[in-house]
């Protein structure tokens, strides 16, 4: 059954690029973030910086993101978990990069392309799901989607726009 | 009287990749830029590994004039299915190339024949 909003988010545990284990919530998250991204699809390329800046914005906050690579490294060498770590340590991410190796998150939530995000709120719930704004070619829109899910979710009040439609490359699945 | 025979050029992609349409889209504006309306674009889609293989696809989308990539990649670029990453002007990257750089790539594909 694919993930539909307000069902409850699976749980998980990643590793990151250093192997350390990351599970989905935190102790005092006010609500957590997944984005499935990767290395290699030049649409998560372009939304990456505008994400990240919604990490630095939000954390004050207790809102977490968690960026998570589930494609197959083997036929997408540019995903290879050496090139996830390469990036973490040219500093391109605001917090933890994760490696889903057996696609097992990635499909436990229905994920589709890269970048396709979720949002989940303090019970757990997933509030928002879709694309971070209208438009991978403008920068400006500073991924607002995302934001005004995050405002609502913080705020106590209903999202209001709980669904967009995620836009990206496919996500590259293990033969 | 000699045939006068037309560029090929070609755009080829893969269905993974939701670029196709703008790329298709703004292939034909720089022709029409150009002042190349009348040269026909054949879209090709790749459908698997084994055709990206035989066809050199590193990534959707591809525009070929006479065989000569747009934008040659690198070439230790293995063929994929997968995006193409291109970059725009300003150095953002980008699903489609930057329009100015098409048309510029395709005047001197064009001119060479």
């Amino acid at each position: 059954m694919p993930l539909a909003l307000d069902d409850p988010v699976p749980a998980f545990t990643l590793p990151d690029t250093d192997g350390q284990p990351v599970p989905l919530t935190g102790d005092d998250a006010t609500a957590t973030v997944v984005v499935f991204t990767c290395n290699h699809c030049p649409y998560a390329l372009a939304w990456h910086d505008r994400i990240n800046d919604v990490a630095r914005d939000y954390a004050d906050r207790g809102v977490r993101l968690l960026q998570v690579n589930p494609n197959d490294a083997a036929r997408h060498p540019r995903d290879s978990l050496d090139a996830m770590r390469a990036r973490v340590a040219r500093g391109e991410f605001a917090g933890p990069y994760l490696h889903d190796e057996s696609q097992g998150v990635a499909r436990a939530y229905g994920a589709q392309t890269t970048p396709d995000v979720f949002v989940v709120g303090p019970d757990g719930r997933l509030a928002y799901r879709g694309a971070p704004d209208a438009d991978h070619g403008d920068p400006t829109l500073g991924a607002e989607w995302l934001r005004d899910a995050l405002d609502d979710v913080l705020a106590g009040r209903p999202v209001r726009r709980p669904e967009t439609r995620p836009v990206g490359c496919s996500v590259k699945w293990r033969p | 009287m000699a045939a006068v025979s037309r560029p090929g050029v070609e755009l080829l992609y893969w269905d993974g990749c939701p670029s196709h349409p703008e790329a298709l889209a703004e292939l034909r504006a720089a022709l029409a830029d150009l002042g190349r309306d009348d040269v026909e674009v054949a879209v090709r889609r790749v459908e698997d590994d084994g055709q990206a293989r035989a066809e050199g696809f590193v990534g959707s989308p591809t525009i070929r004039v006479d065989g000569a990539d747009a934008f040659p990649p690198d070439p230790a670029e293995p063929p994929a299915l997968t995006c193409r990453i291109y970059r725009l002007a300003d150095g953002r990257y980008s699903p489609t190339p930057d329009p100015a750089a098409l048309r510029a790539s395709l005047a001197r594909l064009l001119s060479a024949r």
